[in-house]
């Protein structure tokens, strides 16, 4: 059944897109970055021969994705698969702005959530909607994905639940779906209205909490997706949607209208050929292997999946990939930072409005959170690395800017006029004196900011930029503690690392006469 | 007096300085004598730190004109300030550098030659007394007597016209200060410097100064050698302010 992880990712689409509203609504200056993101993304031009697929961020997007990579491949094209890449609104927009030329999706959600349908569409009004974006349908795959509510098998039968109408004689049941669909319009109060239920206790989990919650007995009852692999796992039942409130979530792809036609041709020969059974299986094998490629080799058969088991990287190969990835980030992004920083603290070191502004701006920047960060940046810069560098390097500004005004603001004003009465010119004043004097304060920023870098970049394995966040959260979903160590250690280790190599730093950088103990006569 | 009918290396004409509404110094004006050391003395607030900081130019006057060798100071000529040498309290010597990087500091960043840098050095150690092997410590690693030493030379080292020292054995013990204060003299007297000192220091300017300059709420008192202010005290301040200082001066 199909990895609910979905849900959590819609969540946080839909949380953030709220807090990006409200930011839009505040600064108009975020207007201004909108109106140019979507003149960007007009103005990106479509792809070659070059086919990008997508997914979002759970088991059965990545394996319908990487069915969809085979047979593309197999059709003369080269194609890039981006995995797990976020959530609708995310995917929705990379398609858009041609970043990527199609990725799975189901119909419930293209009229819900993407054509903010009132009822229900046909697919033809669907494929209508979708063609003014310049995107296009293909035919159902042959499975429907949608929601169920989920109980464990033991307390449902204790209590002689089988129905969602059942749950109306217990009040007393705590439920934890997730934030999602807490406030989803398909989802947890419509459903509660129309069943007449009401809940005292219930707060929103994140979707794999919310399982280990289940199993624990923190809660009773949460949602899922019908063809979750977990439902089985976990010894869940679902209960029977008795009224027919769940709308129907049947898997398709969408694809860009200029994709070249092979390449849609040859998804399209998905078309009913995937029922749950079949969905089901994949995403077991999934899970199990823990390894995507080879679940979705298992859709073209054994000699397919023998052939992808072979192709199945190394541990030691892949940490050494992903460390070699993590440190460009991290490189990159804090070079960028130094280069950028330093000057503006510089400038924010002298009183005056500027001084506040730069200071304020900087940490504007700190407070949008990472994720919403991502997806203001990502219309404007598309997915992958690029993004997340820009994204670390705004928040490694903060500390470098702040400790360099700091340090130069510290130095007491006896220097200041010895270094002016000299006769040093403004810049000489700065270059030979007060930037050597201010080494401490200035290289503690960068320390700072490379730390804290170091553990923000996994943030890059949401967005397809790879380093050990691709681990941790290809470990997340697959529920594969050893997957997400292959990434955290590594990190941890980095950093430890990186504050080590900066302490050794100090000892070039900062100036001897700065670090001797002062002298006492 | 010895200078007189001799114009002054530098001149204040109705040079004024006001922070906000506060006046520091009211218009004044005052010559300073080349080849001769002027020590401006008053008590604290008096103005004598302001006087010196627009003489260097650290400062622009609110009113007035301050003329080095007939030349109008302005606080952006700095190659006017690499003619000027300036001690503070506590030497200002920057942490980062030894001792004898500061001192060569300003040579090298005029790119001179770095041989004639170093014979320079060697004679401003000879000249102030500091030890050869100091160079190599920082500031941090020297005492008080000595970063004042440090200081000095570096004021020295591109061999200014005019030396402004602002209280600059302020900070000191009573005997590295007695020690200091003769080493000054015997160095002023060598070099035949003109030097504007300021001090709080009754004793520490008549025996360094040529001439006294006692100011009084950003006002010039009285000027003259110390007998003038002693004997003939120009108004009752002058009597109270050499009577507090009495003991040092009958020394």
């Amino acid at each position: 059944m199909t990895d609910g992880k979905a849900f959590s990712h819609y969540e946080r689409d839909e949380y953030y897109e709220r807090q990006i509203s409200a930011l839009y609504s505040v600064h108009n200056v975020y207007n201004g970055f909108l109106i140019l993101a979507l003149m960007l993304a007009v103005a990106l031009p479509a792809r070659g021969e070059q086919v990008v697929v997508g997914s979002k961020k759970f088991t059965e997007s990545y394996v319908l994705a990487d069915i969809a990579k085979k047979l593309i491949e197999d059709a003369g094209f080269g194609v890039e698969h981006k995995q797990g890449m976020g959530g609708t609104i995310i995917l929705w927009q990379a398609l858009r702005t041609g970043s990527i030329a199609i990725y799975p999706e189901y119909t419930g959600t293209i009229s819900e959530e993407i054509l903010k349908a009132k009822g229900g569409m046909t697919p033809d009004e669907m494929r209508a909607a979708l063609a003014k974006d310049g995107v296009g349908m293909t035919g159902e795959l042959g499975f429907n994905n949608t929601y169920a509510l989920v109980m464990t098998q033991e307390k449902a039968k204790r209590l002689g639940i089988r129905s969602m109408s059942d749950l109306k004689n217990h009040p007393e049941l705590r439920a934890g779906p997730t934030p999602e669909f807490l406030g989803r319009k398909d989802g947890w109060k419509p459903l509660c209205v129309r069943y007449g239920l009401s809940f005292g206790d219930v707060r929103g989990l994140e979707h794999g909490l919310g399982y280990a919650a289940l199993a624990s007995d923190q809660i009773d009852l949460k949602e899922c997706y019908s063809t979750d692999a977990k439902i089985a796992d976990n010894h869940l039942v679902v209960l029977d949607d008795d009224i027919g409130f769940f709308p129907q979530y049947k898997a398709v792809f969408l694809y860009r209208l200029d994709t070249p036609s092979p390449a849609v041709a040859a998804v399209r020969k998905l078309e009913g050929m995937i029922n749950e059974g079949r969905m089901t299986t994949l995403n077991a094998e999934a899970e199990k292997t823990r390894n995507y490629e080879l679940a979705a080799a298992s859709y073209f058969g054994k000699a397919e999946r023998t052939a992808a088991a072979t192709r199945v990287e190394s541990v030691s190969a892949s940490i050494m990939r992903h460390t070699r990835e993590h440190l460009i980030l991290v490189g990159v992004s804090l070079l960028a930072a130094i280069l950028v920083g330093v000057p503006l603290g510089i400038l924010a070191g002298r009183p005056g409005p500027l001084s506040q502004f730069v200071l304020g701006g900087t940490g504007l920047i700190q407070t949008i959170p990472q994720l919403a960060l991502l997806a203001l940046l990502i219309p404007l810069l598309g997915i992958g690395a690029r993004v997340s560098i820009v994204a670390l390097f705004l928040y490694s500004l903060l500390p470098i800017v702040r400790n360099t005004a700091t340090g130069l603001q510290d130095i007491a004003r006896p220097f200041k006029e010895a270094a002016a009465a000299l006769g040093l010119e403004p810049w000489a004043q700065l270059t030979k004196v007060f930037l050597p004097m201010s080494a401490r304060t200035i290289l503690a920023g960068i320390k700072t900011s490379a730390v804290i870098n170091v553990g923000a970049a996994t943030l890059a394995g949401l967005i397809g930029g790879g380093g050990y966040g691709e681990p941790i959260q290809s470990g997340l979903q697959l529920n594969d503690n050893a997957t997400i160590l292959q990434g955290a250690i590594p990190a941890a280790v980095l950093a430890l690392l990186a504050q080590l190599g900066f302490d050794l730093l100090d000892r070039v950088v900062i100036p001897k006469g700065l670090r001797l103990p002062v002298n006492v006569e | 007096m010895r200078d007189e009918g001799r114009k002054g290396m530098i001149e204040l004409k109705g040079v004024s300085r006001r922070y906000g509404v506060n006046v520091a110094l009211h218009p004044t004006d005052l010559s300073v004598p080349a080849g001769r050391t002027t020590a401006l003395i008053g008590p604290s607030g008096c103005g004598k730190s302001t006087l010196l900081r627009l003489v260097i130019g650290l400062l622009e006057p609110t009113s007035g004109s301050i003329l080095f060798e007939g030349q109008p100071v302005r606080t952006d000529d700095i190659p006017l300030r690499r003619r000027m040498g300036y001690v503070i309290q506590d030497g200002g010597l920057f942490p980062h550098l030894t001792a004898g990087q500061n001192v060569l500091l300003m040579a090298r960043h005029l790119h001179q030659p770095d041989s004639a840098s170093r014979a320079r050095l060697n004679e401003l150690c000879d000249l102030t007394r500091f030890p050869k092997d100091g160079l190599a410590r920082y500031p941090v690693e020297l005492s008080g007597g000595q970063r004042q030493r440090v200081s000095l030379m570096r004021a020295l080292m591109l061999k200014p016209d005019v030396l402004l020292l602002d209280e600059p054995l302020g900070a000191l013990d009573p005997l590295v200060r007695a020690g200091l204060q003769t080493d000054l003299k015997q160095i002023f007297r060598e070099l035949g410097q003109t030097v504007l000192l300021v001090t709080h220091d009754m004793g520490e300017a008549g025996f360094l100064g040529d001439r006294i300059v006692l100011l009084n709420e950003g006002r010039i008192v009285q000027q003259g050698i110390l007998e003038d202010l002693r004997d003939r005290p120009a108004d009752d301040f002058v009597t109270r302010f050499m009577s507090a200082q009495r003991s040092l001066v009958q020394l």
